[in-house]
């Protein structure tokens, strides 16, 4: 079992990382972009937005715990 | 040669030599103060392993719907692209330290030393030789068979894989010595931004997506995500400096 949950860990933490806010983000941002989709507006705008804003919200989470030391 | 070919042959070939440096860091570690023999015989068993994984996984990938296909590579090297690039702005604005190939040597080469030495084969070595390749081919491999899964070019980039591997080995035995001077963040930042491109692009497209002008759409997303990265190193930068004057500076008396 414990092997098990060092074997899950090592894979989450290969895949997702650091932060898990920025996975969670482009799963949204690729569900939204799939709806958008299937209307009749163009869908293509929204992983590039969706991108910078979930790097910039991850940068000033980072940038805040720096200064906090 | 097209223009996606050359960005995956191109963000293969960097994210593989990054890897290589520090993969070549800890054997060479491991190899100088313990046993070369215990640790080549770990690159060996991690290489056959990291074989296995892709001869395993790449046919099964380029089995899917190309839809299918096209998300779950663009979600993934999504989530991959943004890690790199997130990193490598922090180490670039000074959020984070550099990565610095002396220092792992000299981390390494302490705890070689410190560890029992066995006669014979060298467990200790094989093992951390084993696991230094493995987890750092492990990105590589992913990368090799995102990239070349997604356009059926895997043989692509497994060559450039393979081309940067021995270019970084040949310097390492040239040099006998972890290659300092290669410049690690900005390969990683391009990398980043390769990674975080292909993978809008691709994840838009199978979400159902059409890009303006197709394929000719990354030579807009590639440069405008590369100045969003760099105008947001000097942002921190900024912000950074404006913090540390605030803090030298004495408050003014009186009310």
């Amino acid at each position: 079992m414990g092997r098990l949950r060092a074997a899950a860990f090592a894979v989450w933490d290969f895949i997702v990382g650091d932060d898990w806010r920025v996975a969670l983000g482009v799963i949204v941002a690729i569900a939204v972009t799939a709806l958008v989709a299937t209307s009749s507006v163009d869908a293509w705008w929204v992983l590039p937005v969706a991108v910078v804003a979930v790097l910039a919200d991850s940068l000033r989470r980072a940038a805040r715990a720096a200064r906090r030391g | 040669m097209s223009g996606a070919e050359f960005g995956l042959a191109l963000s293969v070939f960097l994210a593989c030599a990054v890897e290589a440096v520090e993969a070549l860091t800890i054997v060479l570690a491991v190899g100088s103060t313990r046993s070369w023999s215990s640790a080549f015989w770990g690159v060996a068993a991690a290489t056959a392993a990291l074989a296995a994984i892709v001869a395993a996984l790449g046919p099964a990938l380029t089995a899917l719907p190309i839809d299918v296909l096209r998300v779950a590579v663009g979600g993934l090297l999504l989530v991959f692209g943004l890690q790199w690039l997130r990193k490598a702005i922090m180490r670039a604005s000074g959020l984070k330290a550099l990565h610095d190939e002396e220092a792992a040597f000299a981390q390494e080469t302490e705890a070689a030393r410190a560890a029992a030495l066995a006669s014979g084969f060298d467990g200790y070595s094989f093992t951390i030789a084993f696991k230094g390749v493995l987890l750092e081919g492990l990105e590589v491999a992913f990368i090799v068979l995102t990239f070349g899964a997604n356009q059926h070019r895997i043989a692509l980039a497994a060559l450039a894989a393979g081309i940067a591997i021995a270019a970084v080995v040949g310097a390492g035995v040239a040099v006998r010595r972890p290659l300092a001077r290669v410049p690690e963040n900005a390969m990683k930042f391009a990398v980043g931004v390769m990674l975080t491109s292909f993978g809008m692009f691709w994840g838009a497209e199978g979400a159902g997506a059409s890009w303006p002008g197709a394929d000719a759409a990354l030579l807009v997303i590639v440069p405008a995500l590369l100045a969003v990265s760099l105008g947001t190193v000097a942002l921190i930068r900024r912000g950074a400096r404006a913090g540390a004057s605030a803090i030298s500076e004495p408050a003014p008396a009186g009310g």
